[in-house]
C-alpha cells in the first residue's frame, strides 16, 4: 500500500497511509473509533475506490481491480452470515463462486477441513441464524478461510463477542493462523488483541500510520504520547516535570509518561512524602493504586500484598521513564533515573 | 428486548380474540353469501325472507359456463333424452344448450394479464428500489418523489388520455395493453415497498460476496433475492389484488379479446332474466385463483427468517 488516500467529503478518512504486509505475517492495524482502520481494509478490499495512491496484492497491482478479482477474503464486524443458507451452505459459498470454482467433492473436502479445525462439524446442516454468537464468529472466520486467498482481511471480528469467547477465539485465530502459515491484515481497537496476536502492529490515528513495529517495539519505545497512551493497562501516567522533584530530564521535556515498570513506590518513613494515596482497587491477583501527587493523580499497579492503605504517604521514584516534548514527540535522551 | 410489553392478562386475550373473531365474520359474511347463492336455484336467490338452508342446485355454475336459448314445448319434446345431467338441469327450464359461455376466456384473460403485470411490476420494483438503495442516483428524493406521486390520484382520473391514447396507438383491448397499463400503477407500490425492505437487508453480505468473487448481479441474485423473498412475496400479493380486481380501466379499455372477467361477470345478469346464482358463481371461481395464489406465498410473509443473523 502506497501513498494511499480517501476522503469522504472534505474529511480525510485515510491519509497518505504506507504500509506493506509480508507473506504469512499478521499485522493488526490498531487504533479509535473512526481512526480510519475499516476505511483501509475496505480500500484494500476494493470496497472503497482510492483518492490517490496504489494498492499491490501478491506483486500485482490492484489499485482499481473490483473485489472479486483481488483475491482476498475479509470477515466482517457483524456476523454477516447469509441466513438463508445451512451453515454448509455459507463455508462452501466462495468456493462455488464464478471466479474461484471448485468441484463438488473438493468443496466438500474444503468444508469439512474447516468445519474440524474450527470445531463446528456437529453444526454444518444447522440454519446460520441458529448458532450462538460465537459459533456465527467461527463460521464468518471459517467462510474467511476455506479459500486461500493472498491475505485475510479482519474488521474487529472478535469486538461483538463476550470477554470470555472472545479470549478463546483470540488464541483460536493465532493458532489457525500460524498452521496455515496465513497473512493477515487485522484491525482492532483493543490493545490486548493487537499485542497477543500481532507479529507487526500499525498504530492509526486520523488515517495516518504514525508508528509501526513489533508489539514489543510499540511498548516499550513508542515514537509519541498517543501510541504510548494507545498501550499499556492501567495507561501511562502524563505527568509534568518537576513534579516528581530531583528528577533531571531532557531538555525540552513537556511531559514524562511513566507505566507501573518505570515507578518504585515505597511508603515514606518520616511522613513527609511526595503523594498520598488516594484509592485502591482491589482487582483480585493485583491491585490499582491510585496517588496523588500535587494536582495530578497517577494510578499503577501493585501486588496485592503490598503494605498499604489509603491516606498513607508515599515516595515515588522514576527508573527510565519516557520523554515527549510540547508536540507529544518522544525526546530520545535519558533522565538520571 | 429494549420495550418490555407486559403480557395480556386472561380477560385482554379473551377481548382480543372476541374483536378478532367479530371482524372474520363481518368481513366473511359477504363472501359466505355470494358463495351459498351459487348453489342457489334463481328463485331461493331472491325469495323474501331470504333462506338460509335451501336445496343445493348446480344451475348458476351451468349457466354461468353455457348459453342457452328458450325453445317450444313442441319441439322439446321432439328431442331425445339428455345425455348429461346438465343438460337435463337446462332442459327442465324449458332451455337448451346452445354453446359454452366467454366466461372460461375472461378468466384466462384476468390470469394473463393479472400475472404478466404483476410479474413485470415485482421484477422493475425490484430492480429499481435496489438500485435507489445500493447507489447514490442523482436526484433521489425528488425521483422518489416523482414515482410516489403517480399514486397521489385514483388512477381513473385519467381514464380519457389513456384511452385516446391507447386507442392511437393500438393498445385497446389487448392483453399487452392491459398489462402495461396496471404495470404503470403498480410500479410504483413496488418501488416504494421493495426499497423499504432492500434497505433492511445490510449491504455487508453482498460486500461479502463481492469480495467471494462474485459480481454485483450475481451477488444481487444470490444473496439480495433470497433475503428480500418476503418483501417480493408481499408485493406481489398487492400488485395481483390490484390488477386482478380492477373494473374501471378493464371496462373501458377492453371489450372483446382482452376483456378480464370483472367487466364480463356483471354481464351475465341481461341473459335471461336476474341470473344471481350465475353471478354468485362466477364470482366464486373468479375468487379462486388469488386466495390459491395469497395461501402459497403465507409462509414467506412470515418474517423472521433474516432475524438474528447480523447484530445491530
Amino acid at each position: 500500500m502506497r501513498g494511499v488516500s480517501k476522503h469522504f467529503g472534505e474529511i480525510p478518512a485515510v491519509d497518505h497511509l504506507d504500509l506493506t504486509v509480508g507473506n504469512g505475517e499478521f499485522v493488526v492495524l490498531l487504533g479509535p473509533t473512526g481512526a480510519g482502520k475499516t476505511t483501509t481494509l475496505r480500500l484494500v478490499a476494493g470496497l472503497e475506490k482510492l483518492d490517490a495512491g496504489t494498492i499491490s496484492i501478491g506483486g500485482h497491482d490492484m489499485t482499481t481491480a473490483d473485489p472479486a478479482v483481488r483475491d482476498v477474503s475479509f470477515v466482517f464486524q457483524q456476523y454477516s452470515l447469509y441466513p438463508h443458507l445451512s451453515v454448509y451452505e455459507n463455508l462452501a459459498f466462495p468456493l462455488r463462486s464464478p471466479a474461484h470454482p471448485h468441484s463438488k467433492s473438493e468443496i466438500r473436502r474444503r468444508v469439512t477441513a474447516i468445519a474440524e479445525m474450527l470445531r463446528i462439524t456437529h453444526k454444518l446442516d444447522n440454519r446460520a441464524t441458529q448458532l450462538s454468537g460465537g459459533e456465527m464468529q467461527r463460521v464468518a472466520i471459517g467462510r474467511a478461510m476455506v479459500r486461500e486467498p493472498q491475505i485475510y482481511l479482519m474488521d474487529e471480528p472478535l469486538s461483538s463477542l463476550d470477554a470470555k469467547l472472545r479470549a478463546d477465539l483470540r488464541l483460536e485465530l493465532k493458532r489457525i493462523q500460524q498452521d496455515l502459515g496465513a497473512t493477515l491484515l487485522y484491525v482492532t481497537h483493543d490493545q490486548i488483541e493487537a499485542m497477543t496476536m500481532a507479529n507487526r502492529i500499525g498504530v492509526i490515528d486520523q488515517g495516518r500510520l504514525i508508528q509501526v513495529g513489533t508489539p514489543r517495539e510499540i511498548y516499550q519505545d513508542p515514537c509519541n504520547l498517543y501510541v504510548a497512551s494507545r498501550l499499556g493497562q492501567p495507561a501511562i501516567n502524563v505527568i509534568p516535570p518537576g513534579l516528581i522533584p530531583r528528577f533531571a530530564v531532557p531538555p525540552g521535556t513537556a511531559s514524562i509518561g511513566a507505566r507501573t515498570e518505570h515507578m518504585h513506590i515505597s511508603r515514606s518513613v518520616n511522613g513527609s512524602g511526595q503523594g498520598k494515596v488516594e484509592w485502591i482497587e482491589h482487582l483480585g491477583d493485583q491491585n490499582h493504586l491510585h496517588v496523588r501527587i500535587g494536582d495530578h493523580q497517577i494510578i499503577t499497579l501493585v501486588d496485592p500484598e503490598t503494605p498499604m492503605s489509603r491516606g498513607d504517604d508515599v515516595d515515588i521514584a522514576l527508573t527510565g521513564p519516557l520523554f515527549f516534548d510540547a508536540a507529544g514527540n518522544r525526546l530520545r535522551g535519558t533522565g538520571d533515573g | 428486548m429494549a420495550h418490555s410489553v407486559s403480557a395480556p392478562g386472561r380477560w385482554g386475550r379473551r377481548l382480543a380474540a372476541g374483536a378478532v373473531v367479530f371482524y372474520a365474520l363481518i368481513t366473511i359474511l359477504p363472501l359466505l353469501w355470494i358463495f351459498m347463492t351459487g348453489f342457489k336455484t334463481p328463485q331461493d336467490s331472491i325469495s323474501y325472507p331470504p333462506k338460509v338452508l335451501f336445496e343445493p342446485s348446480l344451475e348458476g355454475y351451468v349457466n354461468l359456463f353455457t348459453t342457452r336459448s328458450r325453445q317450444t314445448p313442441e319441439y322439446m319434446a321432439s328431442l331425445p333424452p339428455p345425455d348429461t345431467w346438465y343438460e337435463e338441469l337446462v332442459r327442465s327450464r324449458d332451455m337448451v344448450i346452445a354453446g359454452p359461455s366467454k366466461f372460461g376466456e375472461r378468466m384466462m384473460n384476468s390470469v394473463i394479464i393479472g400475472f404478466g403485470s404483476t410479474f413485470l411490476s415485482v421484477l422493475l420494483g425490484t430492480l429499481a428500489a435496489y438500485g435507489f438503495s445500493r447507489f447514490k442516483v442523482p436526484l433521489e428524493d425528488d425521483l422518489m418523489f416523482f414515482i410516489l406521486s403517480t399514486r397521489m390520484m385514483p388512477p381513473i382520473a385519467v381514464a380519457i388520455p389513456i384511452f385516446l391514447m391507447y386507442r392511437t396507438l393500438g393498445l385497446s383491448d389487448t392483453h399487452l395493453g392491459m398489462i402495461i397499463l396496471y404495470t404503470g400503477v403498480n410500479v410504483s407500490l413496488a418501488v416504494w415497498l421493495l426499497k423499504g425492505f432492500i434497505d433492511e437487508i445490510p449491504r455487508e453480505y453482498e460486500e461479502a460476496a463481492m469480495i467471494d468473487g462474485y459480481t454485483r448481479f450475481q451477488a444481487f441474485v444470490k444473496v439480495v433475492l433470497p433475503q428480500a423473498a418476503t418483501g417480493i412475496a408481499a408485493t406481489a400479493i398487492f400488485c395481483l389484488i390490484f390488477a386482478w380486481n380492477e373494473y374501471a380501466f378493464a371496462l373501458l379499455l377492453t371489450s372483446g379479446t382482452a376483456q378480464t372477467a370483472p367487466p364480463f361477470i356483471p354481464t351475465i345478469i341481461g341473459e335471461g332474466g336476474l341470473d344471481w346464482p350465475a353471478v354468485a358463481a362466477g364470482a366464486t371461481i373468479f375468487l379462486i385463483p388469488i386466495v390459491v395464489f395469497t395461501i402459497l406465498l403465507r409462509k414467506h410473509l412470515l418474517r423472521g427468517i433474516t432475524f438474528g443473523a447480523v447484530r445491530k
